[in-house]
């Protein structure tokens, strides 16, 4: 489906048009616009955030945003775009992003350059080790890929306690990014030059990557996820096709691992063991692998998720394991695939009447799950805190966890917001039904 | 498309060709020769090999023994791509297409090795006119302009075999392959892809197989019959009709139901 979207789009800028009565051919003649619009959006949104969110520490949340991000991005070539289950992408990152290290430390090249070429470099590490993994194995995809990622993940994260020298075994590596060549007097001291450096390689990746989507063989990934049988009788190498996207994919890794880099000027084994590699495909399953923006969706959720719930609850993975949970079980197109369920919808201008349903749902539903993580939350407090400490505090209040009251409240909170919700449900389904049938005349 | 071929070398030369799948011989020596041009048409029952014989011919299966010539070039060893690249293309019994591609899509992909595209990632396939061109020149060839932005997926069974159809000859190779186009179709589906086929392999070798030998009969310049394995008649559509073993060994049934 996501191919379809950007087959209307991609290709209405080659078409004539012949009907400008036609709504679709409308589309498609001012298509140029409406293919670069996403992107400029993007870019101002980059360029504005930090006048918008000031502090020292949204800016350091925002950086790692946009580093999983580009990681995510890289992700999708191989999951969403070719098909590749991998259970070892960190390693592409992170030997990017320890290259990157040891230049920085490799003090006379260092200063022969400024910063903001050094994620360059680690890109073309991240290639470079891709350009051998994938020598081997790209012959197949599925199973046999998805193992091989994970025994080579695993085979260099254990390199890291073996070969010190390169990862530094338990402390890793760690350098100053203030020592390379000044870019225009800049010497990346503060964290906001650091963000605007981080924001560039975020776009110039994004639209790259983008880019490679449409290419031949890009397309032809698609091409080999769906059928590399027929591919091959089309006349093209499924085992060359995906070696090329998983070239490409690990130089942007390499690229993520880089940026990683200069944010934190330190790298260690966490960087590139199974489970950064598990944490990626959470992220872009959760965003969505259909469509190009979906990991961009799922790295933001996800980097928000890590960073601000898991300063107000210690149970944040857990959290973050049960949004994973009902997204591959009810949603398996991520949130992007929800939020382009809307589409029809939209085109047809009944958008409108989803409005007042989805409130009456939703607003009862999100009071049912907060009310059921509060008793996840009492739950926990009884467990783990210390002896003796009856007190918490849980949305502004500060009660005991060892009375009954609370317990009764949530509980009771709980079952009335999902009795509501359910019997809203109908009028959902209904007016859902309305707004999406009225597309069969139209579209 | 081949300049390197020898220009009086028969399109498809096939000779001593066996093929076991442990102890179950289904290709037992098969010699057949089809030339430039011709439309040739290999009918038989089921579970006479026909399948077999054209996954041999494909590479998708490397036979036991015996030779496949493709424009005299000997096809043994060689991957699907790169036959594909010599000028053979190829259908599937059962629809093999891109169904989560547009059928647009489905035609541009087919088009690109052709046209000079190769693993290029400097393209942009959506600027390139004459990709878009021709995509849209084979889907009106096979009709299916109406459906060019729908999910290939989505499409009815004989649009989905009409888009394969679509899909093999795209690639301009000059040797088409199909297996068994009209499998589980009505009548006027087979008859609509039966012209279908007959307007767009024009200038072409096509060579079909086909359990049903009333289907070809109009369209096939020579017709062999394969029955275990075996060719036992190769010759003129009337003349293999005519044939005292095929009728017993095949047609009888067919050719009392057609009359």
């Amino acid at each position: 489906m996501s191919d379809l979207k950007h087959t209307d789009i991609e290709d209405g800028t080659e078409q004539i048009t012949t009907d400008p009565t036609d709504a679709r051919e409308k589309m498609r003649a001012g298509s140029m616009t409406y293919t670069l619009m996403p992107w400029i959006v993007g870019a101002v949104l980059l360029v504005i955030m930090p006048f918008i969110f000031t502090s020292n520490s949204a800016l350091t949340i925002m950086n790692q945003m946009w580093i999983t991000v580009v990681f995510a991005l890289s992700y999708n070539m191989l999951l969403g775009q070719g098909g590749m289950l991998s259970f070892g992408h960190a390693v592409y990152a992170g030997v990017g992003g320890f290259a990157a290290m040891h230049i920085m430390n490799a003090s006379d090249f260092f200063a022969s350059f400024p910063l903001p070429v050094l994620p360059l470099f680690a890109g073309l590490f991240g290639m470079g080790l891709a350009l051998i993994v994938g020598s081997f194995s790209t012959r197949n995809a599925g199973t046999v890929f998805a193992m091989i990622s994970l025994g080579v993940g695993e085979l260099i994260a254990a390199c890291s306690v073996i070969i010190v020298a390169f990862f530094g075994g338990e402390e890793g590596i760690s350098g100053d990014r203030t020592y390379a060549m000044p870019f225009f007097g800049n010497e990346f001291l503060q964290q906001i030059d650091v963000y605007y450096l981080t924001s560039f390689w975020v776009l110039l990746s994004a639209v790259l990557m983008y880019l490679w989507s449409r290419t031949p063989v890009g397309r032809m990934a698609n091409a080999v996820r769906d059928n590399p049988e027929r591919a091959e009788f089309l006349g093209y190498s499924a085992r060359w096709v995906r070696f090329y996207s998983f070239v490409a994919s690990g130089f942007f890794a390499g690229i993520a691992g880089g940026l990683f880099a200069i944010n934190y000027e330190i790298l260690t084994e966490e960087n590139l063991n199974t489970a950064s590699s598990g944490v990626i495909l959470l992220v872009t399953f959760l965003g969505g692998v259909g469509f190009f923006f979906g990991p961009i969706i799922g790295a933001v959720v996800f980097t928000l998720v890590q960073t601000v719930l898991s300063l107000q609850t210690e149970l944040w993975a857990f959290y973050a394991g049960v949004l994973f949970l009902a997204t591959v079980m009810f949603f398996p197109g991520g949130l992007a695939g929800l939020i382009m369920m809307h589409v029809p919808a939209f085109k047809t201008g009944r958008a409108g009447t989803l409005v007042m349903p989805y409130i009456k749902t939703l607003l009862p539903a999100a009071v049912g799950v907060l009310a059921v993580s509060a008793l996840v939350e009492m739950t926990f407090h009884v467990r783990h805190a210390a002896t003796g400490d009856y007190d918490m505090t849980l949305f502004w209040t500060t009660f005991n966890s060892h009375s009954l009251l609370p317990w009764i409240i949530a509980i009771a909170v709980a079952v009335l917001a999902f009795w509501i919700t359910r019997r809203n449900m109908p009028e959902l389904r209904a007016a859902w039904a309305t707004a999406n049938t009225a597309r069969e005349g139209t579209v | 498309m081949n300049a390197m071929t020898s220009t009086d070398a028969p399109a498809l030369d096939i000779s001593g060709l066996r093929k076991s799948f442990g102890k179950a011989e289904i290709i037992r020596g098969i010699d057949l020769s089809i030339g430039k041009g011709e439309r040739h048409a290999v009918i038989g029952p089921n579970g006479a090999g026909k399948s077999t014989l054209f996954n041999l011919i494909t590479a998708r299966f490397a036979p036991t023994s015996g030779t496949v010539k493709l424009h005299g070039k000997d096809l043994a060893g060689l991957q699907p791509f790169q036959i594909n690249r010599m000028g053979l293309s190829r259908s599937f019994q059962i629809t093999n297409i891109f169904p989560a591609m547009s059928v647009f899509e489905n035609v541009r992909c087919a088009l690109l090795w052709s046209h000079g595209y190769k693993y290029s990632f400097w393209n942009m396939v959506g600027r390139s006119r004459d990709l878009t061109e021709g995509a849209d020149r084979i889907l009106e060839q096979i009709n299916l302009t109406s459906r060019r932005d729908l999910p290939a997926g989505v499409l009815s069974y004989a649009e989905q075999r009409a888009l394969e159809i679509g899909i093999t000859i795209a690639g301009g190779a000059d040797v088409i392959m199909l297996d068994e186009p009209t499998a589980g179709m009505s009548h006027s589906e087979t008859d609509y892809i039966m012209d279908l086929i007959r307007t767009v392999t024009v200038g072409k070798t096509l060579i079909m197989v086909e359990h049903d030998m009333g289907v070809v009969f109009g369209l096939a310049d020579r017709i062999s019959v394969l029955v275990y394995g075996e060719i036992i008649a190769t010759g003129k559509p009337e003349e293999v009709r005519g044939d005292a073993r095929v009728q017993e060994a095949y047609l009888g049934a067919a050719l009392e139901a057609e009359h």
